[in-house]
């Protein structure tokens, strides 16, 4: 059976609590989850408090006022800042999101920070993606033509080009992967909402000459048809993406070439 | 979990056992079914309660048109198809042992034609008279 409950060494203990600022008046409270691979000891959460009045405005600043200032241990991915590479994607007030756009301001009470959910955890807030990425790779996100590639490029009208809108902005963080519990349940054979956008993002483009072989992969109880619309995926997108959507126009593909 | 086995890439391990070229079809009966049973539903629950409190005889002389007796059959098969296909995704999602995924599956299957065929039979038997 999937297992519900977590596993005996990954119950979550106490932490350490850390010292208030000095003389801070505006100060938030973050409770982070830690884990280090090397000490042998069952993952804890910690107590930070940070002077809002000395801090940028997202949950990203305040990550890195703490490492910088209060715990340099503190371990998590991060790169542009700016919503962009998707590295910071970690599960924040109970929402998997990107940390460097969540604004603090938005969250009630102390802000609770997670690594991202049902993923194997390297350290602290670093999930292994590693299946993820593979994933990804399974769907052969590239341009597959037979034709010989023109002198100049391939050509794309304003409408084609126009459907992979609302696709190729998807940043592969995985935080709609990660909310899905068809992806919690069976993430070793279904490919996950990010992975599914991407894939359909290949198949709807008008350039693209190996969209049956793309459906024939996908064409799997397991690999698409997890998918039981539950919609986390869509509801916790940080770039407003409709990954749900993507899926569906998927299984209306593969109805169509059928009857 | 099939994950992180030792000594093999990531992508031969995405990649697993390949695609069953399967599951659009399992997809559109489920949605078939559904569809059929909206209506089929609505005249289930007209003939319970049009046969609220009656007697044998007024069941027997009910099913003994054809209309009702076959709307009914439809309502059966429809219906069990249904529970069967969800059933299947409900193991195939939950159950990840493989010899208890098969028993399940294998389950879900005869006791969809037992139960649907015991229907069938009931509603053959009234409409023949009982």
């Amino acid at each position: 059976m999937v297992q519900f409950t977590l596993p005996k060494n990954s119950k979550i203990g106490k932490g350490k609590v850390f010292a208030k600022p000095e003389g801070a008046v505006n100060v938030k409270e973050f409770r982070i989850y830690r884990w280090n691979p090397e000490d042998g000891q069952n993952p804890r959460i910690d107590t930070y408090y940070v002077d809002l009045d000395d801090c940028g405005p997202m949950v990203l600043d305040a990550l890195l006022k703490i490492k910088d200032e209060q715990d340099p241990t503190l371990t998590f991915r991060r790169s542009c800042r700016e919503g962009v590479c998707g590295s910071c994607s970690m599960n924040i007030d109970g929402t998997n999101t990107l940390a460097c756009t969540k604004a603090i301001d938005e969250i009630k009470g102390a802000v609770k920070v997670y690594p991202l959910p049902h993923m194997k955890v390297v350290k602290d807030l670093i999930p292994d993606l590693t299946n993820f990425y593979a994933q990804h790779a399974s769907i052969a996100p590239f341009l597959k033509t037979d034709t010989p590639a023109p002198e100049t490029e391939w050509p794309q009208s304003r409408e084609d080009r126009a459907k992979l809108d609302g696709l190729y902005e998807c940043i592969l963080c995985a935080s709609c992967s990660t909310s899905c519990p068809s992806y919690w349940w069976n993430e070793d054979r279904y490919l996950g909402p990010a992975i599914l956008l991407q894939a359909y993002r290949w198949i709807i483009d008008s350039r693209d000459e190996a969209t049956g072989e793309r459906l024939d992969n996908l064409e799997d109880p397991f690999r698409l048809y997890r998918c039981h619309t539950i919609l986390n995926c869509t509801k916790t997108c940080p770039k407003s993406l409709n990954p749900a959507e993507a899926i569906a126009n998927i299984k209306r593909l593969l109805i169509e070439r059928r009857y | 979990m099939r994950m992180q086995t030792p000594m093999r890439t990531p992508l031969k391990q995405a990649r697993g056992l390949g695609t069953t070229s399967g599951g659009a079809v399992h997809f559109w009966r489920q949605r078939i079914t559904g569809l059929a049973n909206v209506p089929l539903t609505v005249f289930f629950l007209f003939s319970m309660v049009f046969l609220a409190g009656a007697d044998h005889a007024a069941v027997v002389s009910y099913f003994s048109h054809p209309i009702p007796a076959l709307l009914m059959m439809l309502f059966v098969i429809a219906s069990a198809w249904h529970m069967m296909l969800g059933f299947q995704v409900i193991i195939e999602d939950y159950i990840h042992h493989e010899g208890m995924k098969v028993l399940a599956l294998v389950g879900n299957i005869l006791f969809t034609a037992f139960f649907g065929l015991t229907c069938i039979f009931a509603i053959v038997k009234l409409s023949l008279g009982g």
